[in-house]
């Protein structure tokens, strides 16, 4: 398998992209106006919001959120997908499951 | 210097007109037809005299790429302030009032977003306490 999580590694280094990751876990499906309030009035981020798109588009590129339209809207998703890819990496497949 | 009156950017001031007073329940303040327009203002019933909100046709070039490049974002450029944001949150979705977020939690303040049908995401606030 190609090595993908180096982006993932680079995605989770940093702590405001964590906090984004945690406002996802809290409730999925955010514009990034409320990620935005969200970062400021419970981190204490004060991130513009150029910022933050830019570190969304980190963890967009990484694969750890997918961006949606819908109609005039975009929302903003948590995908854990890559996260479990690195679990199994090193806590190993199961023995059934190999090959 | 008062503040009597804000705008918002509506693209139909008729559609404007039904939602911001029968959905929301503002009051009518000033229908005063001007050409293909019309000046047209609305109050809130908690405060008849207070400010009105122009809704003011959105006709220039400039403000319907800032009204998308707003919603695109999510970003409510109004705000009006409610006792409760849950409550408000599900009288207006039984209507039909679509949410962009529901009620949410923001350290000092309850807020939530909706669209007015007219090109604008509205925040409804409250403050805690």
């Amino acid at each position: 398998m190609g090595d993908v999580s180096g982006d993932v590694f680079k995605a989770l280094a940093d702590p405001t992209r964590r906090a984004i990751l945690d406002e996802l876990t809290d409730r999925d499906g955010q514009t990034l106006f409320e990620l935005c309030a969200r970062l400021a009035t419970k981190h204490g981020l004060g991130s513009s919001r150029q910022a933050v798109s830019q570190h969304v588009g980190v963890l967009t590129s990484a694969g750890l959120v997918s961006t949606r339209r819908e109609g005039r809207y975009t929302f903003h998703h948590l995908d854990p997908a890559p996260l479990r890819e690195l679990t199994r990496r090193w806590t190993g497949p199961h023995p059934e499951e190999d090959r | 210097m008062r503040i009597t009156t804000m705008s918002v950017l509506v693209d139909d001031q008729a559609r404007a007109l039904r939602f911001y007073t029968e959905v929301l329940g503002f009051v009518t303040k000033q229908e005063i037809p001007l050409g293909e327009h019309s000046w047209l203002t609305v109050a809130s019933p908690e405060d008849p005299d207070g400010t009105q909100i122009s809704l003011e046709p959105d006709e220039h070039p400039a403000a319907r790429p800032f009204k998308e490049a707003l919603v695109a974002d999510g970003i409510p450029f109004t705000s009006f302030g409610v006792d409760d944001v849950a409550a408000e949150y599900e009288r207006l979705t039984a209507l039909g009032v679509r949410f962009t977020q529901p009620p949410t939690d923001m350290g000092p303040v309850t807020t939530a977003v909706l669209d007015d049908t007219c090109g604008n995401l509205l925040q409804i606030a409250a403050m805690k306490g």
